[in-house]
């Protein structure tokens, strides 16, 4: 079995487990409970937290937990927008549905949505933010890094725009977390969404990094845990894991990108031997090291997916949210990308644990099945 | 260092050694069970969507619903939120009134309050002095633009069950829509959600041995209950509640309340025979005052106001026992517990109580360790205190006038 199919899910690291454990069996405290089982727990938490505000460059008062990366993004745009005068958000038109969607019911509260258009290469410049945005634009959001074509997009640039113009800035980093440097204090994010199941920790468990001075509605209401910021009790033996991988992961940051690229680079060298004829959308932009998402002319993605799967070999047509749908990728149309084209998309996503072998089975079958599909559309046609 | 005696279990409970075994091999690349119920493309996600379905059917099973009618969350408060302002959302054109009770855990009072800055009305029912809500005052209180009633089923301090199918009835029959928080009462009192007329309902995981960051919330089909979602994105759950499944937390629940259902009836005989020995224990010091209904209650909560003690002091001197002033959510204030204070009690009575939660780990050595420490202690505590001296002198307290400086 090859798994090559890391921007929807990772398995957990064993070494993120062992670290679980504990607080599944024997530490099972409440962390706002007084007793000494409660006060052990709030310890763990607040390390936790302090591992999770090392990885990405901020100070450990910023971390709000959370459900997951859609809690993160929910709450920072629902929460924000609930505390600011009616106005206008502007995201970018490749961002995630957990971004996408928030933003599109605000407009139950009387907000209008934009969206920033992207150029061929799949990134929103600042350029095309500027198109959009009005005076009354108030709240902005662009991803760190794309969850199908893996392109980094500027937020930086955007940030410090938006800081200009006095809007706030919220990025989804969920993708780009433990792939590349994430630097929250320096990016001049405001806000900022992180997911644990996507950097080999445990799923249900996500953060909301955050410019504490920001006044912002909590989108859970009661209890009062995580400073006001989120209710409900903490999810500590999975806040626990995403402390220990976001550890893991800033210690192994450079290796697991070096090891990332040379496998990447090793799989597009045998593809443009092999396929040539392939197209790696975004592949103009930079991008995140683990992310393929490609195309071959003529093939359908969807059929060339369910052929690589009974080989054992696990790939995507795109965001996992969306692969209940036949219909092309967003992000495709969104780069301008022909319809024909886009749906012949499969997004390979490679992980810290894939090895070269892995890189040979799944280029190897890629042109295998590519090349038995190709013949039987042939015999199918005459 | 000795752990303390865990009296706590209605704060959380630690995960059953069959849950976590269950949900460690939703986790690892070695089981190959860790991926993405959403990902349609490959084997790791359709065994990731089978197994979260049998965990719906567990879940549904307990509560007597269809798995259907359930939407996984990351919790009850995150149910009660999602209930609560789903509902408020979804029917504002038919109505603005909400009736809920001054009892309520916080993740439905503050959600209530923060409605209300949203321009909802919020009647809040008193209780009476046992703790139960007069249905006779929940009728009066209705109005013809109420939408939603929530009321709790078992209350989380004082262990009090909630006539939740008579007022089931009652909002039925004036097409009021009834949520209830049952985070207390699953695995504990028998619930069917049929037989109850309960449109919504509230669950967590964590209470019934089941992992933290993990809950359900129940939500009718028949009559259609309908949501305005409060996560939105991928379109899970048919779209009232996005965000990637965490398929070990979901399994991990759904085992949890498979062996509730299959244990309740023996666990609950036990652990009453466990309250009523600590009750027997303990019913001999002077002035101790049980909090709420002893017949309408869970087996596993015992509230006890022990006068002239002041509650922090007492829980101080029982380190050797981890139990709480309250609800756990609000026991980093030092205020005296709402709920207590709202059946009528005095703040210095409401100040010297204690929950005792017991739970499936409980020994009677437990209890009787329980009860020795507390005759020692509170004796200890009243010997220091010039108040129980007065009290002693036969000094009416409440008659005393008390300088101010």
């Amino acid at each position: 079995m090859v798994y090559a199919d890391h921007n929807a899910t990772t398995a957990l690291d064993e070494r993120v487990l062992e670290e679980m454990l504990p607080w599944l069996k024997g530490h099972y405290g409440n962390p706002s409970s007084v007793h000494s089982l409660g006060r052990e727990a709030r310890s763990a938490l607040d390390r936790a937290r302090e591992q999770v505000a090392q990885l990405v460059g901020t100070h450990p008062s910023q971390v709000v937990f959370t459900s997951g990366g859609t809690e993160a993004n929910n709450s920072a745009l629902k929460g924000v927008a609930h505390r600011l005068p009616q106005g206008r958000i502007a995201i970018s038109a490749i961002e995630h549905a957990s971004v996408s969607a928030p933003a599109a019911a605000l407009h139950r509260f009387g907000w209008t949505c934009d969206a920033i258009g992207v150029d061929e290469r799949g990134v929103c410049t600042v350029e095309a933010f500027e198109q959009v945005v009005q005076d009354d634009t108030r709240l902005v959001s662009l991803m760190w890094a794309n969850n199908e074509t893996g392109s980094v997009q500027p937020v930086a640039e955007m940030a410090a725009r938006c800081r200009e113009l006095g809007i706030l800035f919220h990025t989804d980093a969920v993708q780009a977390a433990g792939k590349m440097v994430v630097d929250f204090d320096a990016s001049g994010a405001h806000l900022m969404s992180l997911s644990a199941h996507k950097l080999y920790g445990p799923k249900g468990v996500g953060a909301l990094i955050l410019d504490k001075a920001l006044d912002m509605e909590p989108l859970l209401h009661g209890g009062g845990q995580e400073k006001g910021r989120r209710g409900g009790t903490e999810n500590l033996p999975a806040i626990v894991g995403f402390g220990r991988a976001a550890e893991l992961a800033h210690i192994e940051l450079v290796a697991r990108r070096r090891h990332l690229l040379h496998l990447r680079g090793r799989f597009e060298e045998l593809l443009a031997r092999d396929l040539p004829q392939a197209v790696i959308f975004a592949g103009l932009a930079e991008r995140l090291p683990n992310t393929v998402f490609l195309a071959v002319p003529g093939i359908e993605g969807q059929t060339l997916i369910i052929s690589l799967d009974q080989q054992g070999i696990a790939v995507s047509s795109g965001s996992a949210c969306g692969s209940e749908h036949t219909e092309p990728s967003g992000v495709l149309k969104a780069m301008g990308v022909d319809n024909d084209l886009a749906l012949g998309a499969i997004r390979i996503s490679l992980g810290k644990d894939n090895t070269e072998a892995d890189i040979d089975i799944l280029a190897g079958s890629l042109v295998s099945q590519v090349k038995q599909l190709q013949r039987l559309a042939a015999s199918t046609a005459w | 260092m000795k752990k303390p005696i865990y009296l706590d279990y209605s704060a959380t409970t630690p995960v059953d050694p069959r849950v976590a075994k269950t949900m460690c091999s939703y986790l690892t690349m070695d089981e190959g069970l860790f991926g993405n119920a959403a990902s349609r493309s490959h084997q790791y996600g359709w065994d990731a969507e089978e197994a979260i379905e049998g965990a719906r059917k567990n879940v549904a099973d307990l509560i007597g619903a269809n798995p259907k009618e359930i939407v996984w969350t990351s919790g009850a408060t995150e149910s009660d939120n999602l209930a609560i302002k789903g509902v408020a959302q979804f029917y504002a054109k038919k109505g603005k009134h909400i009736i809920t009770s001054k009892t309520e855990h916080k993740a439905v009072l503050d959600t209530c309050r923060h409605l209300e800055r949203d321009g909802f009305e919020v009647t809040y029912l008193d209780p009476e002095e046992n703790g139960l809500i007069d249905l006779g005052k929940l009728e009066a209180a209705m109005r013809d633009d109420t939408i939603l009633v929530s009321i709790m089923h078992v209350n989380n301090e004082i262990g009090v069950i909630q006539d939740v199918k008579a007022i089931g009835e009652l909002c039925r029959s004036r097409k009021i829509l009834f949520h209830t928080d049952a985070a207390q009462s699953a695995g504990k009192v028998p619930i069917d959600v049929e037989e109850m007329k309960i449109d919504l309902l509230s669950l967590s995981a964590h209470k019934i041995y089941g992992p933290k960051g993990m809950g359900a919330l129940y939500v009718r089909r028949k009559p259609r209950v309908r949501l305005e979602a409060q996560m939105h994105g991928g379109g899970h759950e048919r779209g009232m509640r996005s965000g990637t499944l965490a398929t070990h937390q979901i399994v991990g629940m759904g085992e949890a309340f498979r062996l509730a259902k299959e244990e309740m009836a023996t666990e609950n005989e036990r652990v009453r025979m466990l309250r009523d020995r600590l009750l027997e224990g303990v019913k001999d010091i002077e002035e101790v005052y049980v909090n709420g209904d002893m017949d309408q209650r869970v087996p596993h909560n015992l509230n006890i106001s022990f006068n002239f003690v002041e509650g922090e002091s007492l829980m101080m001197a029982l380190s050797e026992l981890a139990v709480s002033s309250g609800s756990a959510c609000t026991s980093a204030s030092l205020e005296p517990s709402y709920v207590l204070r709202a059946l009528g009690r005095s703040d210095e009575l409401a100040h010297s109580s204690i929950r005792f939660s017991i739970g499936r780990f409980t020994t009677e050595a437990d209890i009787d360790r329980a009860v020795e420490l507390l005759h020692q202690k509170i004796s200890k505590l009243r010997a220091l205190s010039p108040l129980w001296d007065m009290y002693k002198e036969g000094i009416d307290l409440s008659s005393v006038q008390w300088s101010a400086h």
